[in-house]
């Protein structure tokens, strides 16, 4: 057995537009290193997430989720990002009293000039899963 | 309520009272038409149906213990905002309080609805309902409880288990309101309503409105305890997921639930659009990641979807459970989940209408730990 294999959590990042997107893009261009197990899809804002798309990721096996919103005020359509917060909020609910383990999604608030901190975000993130180890959803065929 | 009336029944036949109430809303003009529950012909089920002249109100049936169908979602279709006719319709509690939900949500004009409640002792399943009426038991005998606000079998059939854990057995702030029990039923019957109405009865004591009001307390203590016991044992019996998909392995996608829910209004569902057809090659690569692939696929991502949709809104009417064909405890699970949601905006469903929707609403500072 391999005993310097260690698990790869595999994390599908939903981040907005104007500020996380940006805040990742910058983190590349200012050539800062971090985890790649980050898989990308672009929103225009946090708050048109539909949670539909995070439970759907858990349950295909996703091992994280990573929310990425612009901070709370700074919304580029004013509000979505509030009822981005309110819709998480239940779903992580949602999820807990379905036995799925809540802490697998992370609603972080990242500004565009942010690009240090998505990187230290997604270290973090990898850093937690690996500790939890892969989402028991995949094992189950009956999900 | 600024007009309360005590009623008089004739020969005990509350319901002949109750129609008198209603065909004075419709000779009076307060509404041009009544959606309320109706018997075709003697012996067959209770229907619900339009009603727009006086006497026709003889089809009238309120009093009968089933809810085929929440009439919230009948109402949504006939008060639906835009220029109409004034709708009274006859509603048990969690009828009233899912129309208060769809007010909210814009389903049900609030300028030409008169909600017209009744009281409620609980209902039996359809199907339950037809077998009674089959093997010559009454189901309307649950009312002899009305006095002290008891729903005891009838033949060894229960009222279903939503009605059970129940702790709204009255649906307090509808216009007009019907109530039977804590009185001295078939007597009497209660009317109050937010206007006058061209009804002739006696003014109710204050020892009267003491004992309705204990009953009713009592009635809802008892179903507050139910409710915590059968929901304290669903969650008991939950742990991982695993055991979710185990009391969930009977579901077979047919969606009757979110069909009968009176909250999901949605005109298209994501879960009924080629979102959820899948390629053939789709279905045999997942099955191969995981060695196996139940099917049909989705099933757990549609209760957790419609959970995070309409969780906030749940009245726990228990059409869902009633109208699942494999009896599957969705009711329990909705109901279970739509507690603690709820709880975390100190929100309770179909309370008041002035109550903002926890999703249509937020404040700046809140809900930091998420």
């Amino acid at each position: 057995m391999d005993e310097t294999t260690t698990f790869e959590p595999r994390i599908v990042a939903f981040l907005c537009n104007w500020c996380t997107y940006t805040a990742a893009d910058l983190a590349g261009t200012s050539r800062i290193q971090y985890p790649p197990n980050i898989r990308v899809i672009r929103l225009m804002c946090s708050g048109a997430l539909d949670p539909l798309y995070v439970t759907q990721a858990l349950l295909q096996g996703a091992d994280g989720i990573l929310i990425g919103g612009c901070h709370p005020g700074d919304c580029h359509y004013q509000s979505g990002n509030y009822k981005a917060r309110r819709r998480i909020a239940i779903l992580k609910n949602v999820l807990e009293q379905a036995g799925i383990d809540p802490e697998r999604v992370w609603l972080r608030w990242i500004s565009a000039s942010e690009g240090q901190r998505f990187a230290d975000t997604v270290t973090e993130m990898v850093a937690a899963l690996r500790q939890k180890g892969p989402n028991p959803l995949k094992q189950l065929w009956a999900a | 309520m600024t007009f309360r009336v005590l009623l008089e029944t004739k020969e005990g036949n509350v319901t002949a009272a109750i129609r008198s109430v209603l065909r004075a809303l419709l000779e009076s003009g307060r509404v041009d038409a009544l959606l309320a529950p109706c018997r075709p012909a003697e012996g067959a089920a209770v229907v619900p149906a339009v009603v727009t002249a006086p006497q026709q109100v003889d089809i009238c049936d309120p009093l009968a213990p089933v809810m085929p169908v929440n009439m919230a979602t009948l109402a949504a279709r006939l008060a639906a905002p835009g220029a109409g006719r004034r709708i009274g319709a006859v509603l048990r509690p969690c009828e009233w309080r899912a129309a208060v939900e769809l007010i909210k949500l814009h389903q049900i004009d609030p300028e030409r609805f008169v909600a017209i409640g009744i009281d409620c002792l609980g209902t039996y399943d359809a199907a339950e309902y037809a077998e009674m009426r089959r093997a010559g038991l009454e189901p309307h005998a649950l009312w002899a409880g009305a006095p002290a606000g008891d729903a005891a079998p009838i033949g060894g059939h229960s009222v279903r288990s939503a009605c059970q854990m129940c702790e709204h057995p009255t649906a307090a702030g509808a216009h007009l309101h019907i109530g039977l029990i804590g009185l001295d039923y078939p007597r009497q019957l209660l009317v109050e309503s937010v206007e006058e109405l061209p009804l002739e009865g006696s003014p109710a004591s204050e020892a009267t409105l003491g004992a309705r009001a204990q009953a009713i307390a009592d009635l809802t203590a008892r179903r507050t305890a139910a409710r915590d016991r059968i929901l304290a044992a669903w969650r008991g019996r939950l742990g991982d997921v695993s055991q979710l998909l185990a009391e969930f392995a009977g579901c077979v996608g047919c969606q009757n639930c979110m069909v009968a829910c009176p909250i999901c209004y949605c005109k298209e569902c994501i879960f009924r659009t080629p979102t959820f057809d899948h390629e053939p090659e789709q279905y045999v690569h997942w099955a191969e990641r995981r060695g196996a692939l139940r099917l049909p696929t989705d099933t757990l991502l549609f209760h957790l979807t419609r959970l995070n949709h309409m969780a906030t809104s749940c009245v726990g009417c228990g059409a869902c459970e009633s109208a699942c064909p494999n009896h599957l405890p969705v009711a329990t699970l909705f109901r279970a989940v739509a507690q603690r949601v709820q709880a975390q905006f100190d929100y309770e469903a179909g309370r008041s209408i002035d109550e903002e929707l926890p999703l249509a609403t937020f404040r700046e500072d809140e809900l930091p730990q998420v």
